[in-house]
């Protein structure tokens, strides 16, 4: 644990909040992109340590929020085929969909597996020649790898029944179509573990573009406190710049290798995201040469139409124009044992991180 | 051959009889059992009695630091003593899976009647049944708790008495149970050297009983964890509460096990721990009786009743950060005791 300590010393922390004291005069503020970041701001209380002057909105970058509704249907369809046997990360579970959720689904019979890996997904196919498993691939760049080796494998076997249903997105579309909406923030507490694997490139023409600094920032309260640091000091020098704070894990370049496997099997497709809309180019679909895996074209399927849920306003808040005590239900009838939207069901979604640690805020 | 147990073994004839007299009878012996009456014959000295019941159904049945026999007296017993009750007399129910090894039943009721004696309390009645394979998974275990209770200490369970200023002690670390049953679960393929902490907490409270008349609310931190408890003393008094990270003892295995899979120790359940609110004043000396005692050598004071935010528990984070203590959402450990 002593690694983790270094990154939880009250001490260091104490010098890192007073500096930001220090050097903090302008009112900003700072969007952390992803919904870990979210998470580990609320649970280590930081904002309590923070000057008044710096506000921190969570952004677009919880997976299971941003993804549509119409996703979470047509996944719950599959289910109810008979032949059909659903792999998924376990956060999906209980994510509502227009009229069920696979918790609901579970219960009337379908089957559902909760997996680690795609490699999981992978040998159920294999154990289960006459059933066709369909895999759930959902987040951004940080899982989409695993994906993409999860389909070249299911081709090196050979599998006949293995097949992805990808809700993968990129990050850098989302962040570039929050600014041209007009979201007002100063800087990008930008996503660490999607950029183990895309390197800086992906955040290069922000600071030129909108003016915006992209720090990429570790998970412990020191990395969170340092990269606000650095972010106050770039906005107040008027330097918006693209820098590293999370050295130990990433690399400019990130992973050369991940990124070549992402290209070999996905293309980049037009994709709808909670509260921004369509985006150009802002999803991940099989290319043509592996799409025998594709669950959508491969799976005949019939739909309910999608019914998204009035009064929710995830939307709203995935793009940092309202927190989640804005929203009417929050709490009341939206709670994470009864949730209305995905943002109160997933680990990473803002409402259940401002639910369980900063219910008042 | 290694014996099994029979469906014939719940049946109530002979084999019955035979696993009563040889197995339960012969370990828990004490005169109440001995007399094979239907009902157990009690007499009692006092008016107010404390009574309590608990199911056990802990996956795996034996991990380190105790199994399901332990922890069925354990749990029990700790229901009776939080509430400020002397814990004197158990039943104990036993549903077992056709088919089940005789030697383990054998050391799951040896534990049970170790512990009971540790304890200071009787099993004075009990039923065995035995269901086909497969109709449960090995053995469940139902105890039931019956002791007295002085009517001094009656608002210990309804902390009617917590005010502004009460201390808030806890006799050691936390999350060692959640963990040590989670990490012998085989799936995980984990090594870990995390006992629980599962044992009776009688002897331990009595001592703080009698150094302190200001012992103003107990509970046993079991499963939902020490937040759970404080959560709920929160919403039960109606007044605000503030603990402090820094100060609540973890054990660095748990801890790291604890961040490994993604859990907060905060959340994570005790069989061996309790948590006392009492009286500013009092506090040294509760504290002195506790560390004196094997099972509160680690106990330490995590937070106190304040004034402000009524009705719910804050946590001052371990950067020196703070933010609310909630009750657990959604996905908790299942069959962890
Ligand atoms: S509180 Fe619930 S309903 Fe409101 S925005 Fe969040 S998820 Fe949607």
């Amino acid at each position: 644990m002593k690694y983790i300590d270094e990154y939880r010393d009250r001490e260091l922390v104490s010098r890192l909040v007073s500096e930001i004291q220090k050097v903090s005069r302008k009112d900003i503020a700072l969007m952390e992109v992803c919904g870990g970041h979210t998470m580990a701001i609320q649970k280590f209380g930081i904002p309590f340590l923070l000057p008044p002057t710096i506000h921190l909105l969570s952004g677009p970058g919880c997976p299971v929020c941003v993804s549509s509704r119409k996703y979470i249907d047509q996944a719950i369809a599959y289910s109810r085929l008979d032949d059909v046997i659903i792999t998924t990360f376990g956060d999906l579970i209980r994510v509502p969909g227009s009229t069920s959720s696979f918790e609901k689904e579970i219960a009337a019979g379908a089957d559902v597996r909760i997996v680690f890996s795609i490699l999981d997904a992978l040998k159920i196919a294999t154990e289960n020649p006459e059933n066709r498993v369909v895999f759930l691939g959902i987040g951004f760049e940080t899982t989409a790898p695993g994906s993409a080796a999860g389909v070249l494998n299911a081709a090196k076997q050979g599998l006949t029944n293995f097949f992805l249903f990808s809700s993968h997105k990129i990050m850098q579309p989302a962040m570039e179509a929050l600014i041209d909406e007009g979201v007002k923030i100063d800087g990008y507490i930008a996503p660490g573990h999607v950029s183990t694997i895309t390197g800086t490139g992906i955040y290069k023409d922000i600071p030129a573009k909108f003016g915006l600094g992209c720090v990429i920032t570790g998970f412990e309260p020191v990395d969170l406190l340092h990269s606000i640091l650095m972010l106050t000091r770039q906005v107040e020098d008027n330097k918006p710049e693209v820098a590293i704070q999370y050295k130990r894990a990433v690399k400019p370049e990130g992973n050369l290798k991940a990124k070549k496997m992402l290209d070999e099997v996905f293309d980049l497709r037009d994709d709808w995201w909670r509260g921004l809309g369509i985006l150009k180019k802002s999803g991940l679909v099989l290319r043509e040469k592996y799409s025998r895996f594709d669950a959508e074209k491969m799976i005949d399927v019939e739909v309910e139409e999608t019914r998204e849920d009035k009064g929710c306003i995830c939307g709203e808040i995935l793009k940092g124009l309202k927190k989640p005590g804005d929203c009417k239900l929050f709490a009341k009838a939206c709670t994470p044992s009864d949730p209305f939207g995905a943002c109160m069901v997933s680990n990473e979604g803002a409402c259940h991180a401002y639910y369980k640690y900063n219910r008042d805020g | 051959m290694d014996k099994k147990i029979l469906l014939g073994h719940g049946s109530g004839g002979k084999l019955t009889h035979n696993l009563i007299e040889n197995l339960f009878v012969r370990h828990f012996h004490n005169p109440v059992l001995a007399d094979q009456t239907d009902s157990a014959l009690l007499s009692l000295d006092t008016t107010n009695v404390a009574f309590t019941t608990d199911s056990f159904v802990v996956d795996p049945l034996f991990f380190p630091g105790g199994n399901i026999g332990k922890l069925a007296i354990a749990g029990t017993v700790n229901d009776l003593a939080v509430s400020g009750a002397k814990p004197l007399y158990l039943s104990a129910s036993f549903i077992i899976e056709e088919g089940y090894d005789f030697n383990d039943l054998e050391k799951i009721v040896q534990s049970m009647a170790e512990e009971a004696k540790k304890a200071g309390v009787q099993i004075v009645t009990g039923d065995t049944k035995v269901v086909n394979k497969g109709k449960c998974d090995k053995i469940f275990i139902t105890t039931t708790g019956l002791g007295t209770l002085s009517s001094q200490l009656k608002h210990i369970s309804t902390a009617d008495k917590v005010k502004r200023g009460d201390k808030i002690i806890i006799n050691g670390t936390i999350g060692d149970h959640g963990m040590a049953v989670l990490a012998a679960r085989e799936f995980l393929n984990l090594k870990s050297d995390i006992t629980s902490d599962c044992a009776c907490l009688n002897h331990l409270i009595n001592k703080a009983l009698n150094v302190s008349a200001q012992i103003h609310f107990m509970r046993d931190a079991t499963r939902g964890g020490v937040a759970t408890v404080l959560t709920e003393l929160a919403e039960i008094t109606g007044m605000g509460i503030e603990i402090d990270e820094q100060q609540i003892p973890v054990n660095e295995n748990v801890r790291g096990m604890c961040e490994l899979l993604g859990y907060d120790p905060l959340y994570v359940a005790n069989e061996g721990k309790v948590i006392m609110v009492v009286a500013s004043e009092d506090t040294d000396q509760v504290l002195k009786a506790m560390n004196n005692n094997k099972l509160g050598s680690n106990s330490s004071v995590i937070g106190e009743i304040v004034d402000e935010h009524p009705g719910r528990a804050w946590i001052k984070t371990t950067i020196g950060g703070k933010r609310i203590l909630d009750m657990l959402a959604g996905e908790q450990l299942p069959r962890i005791c």
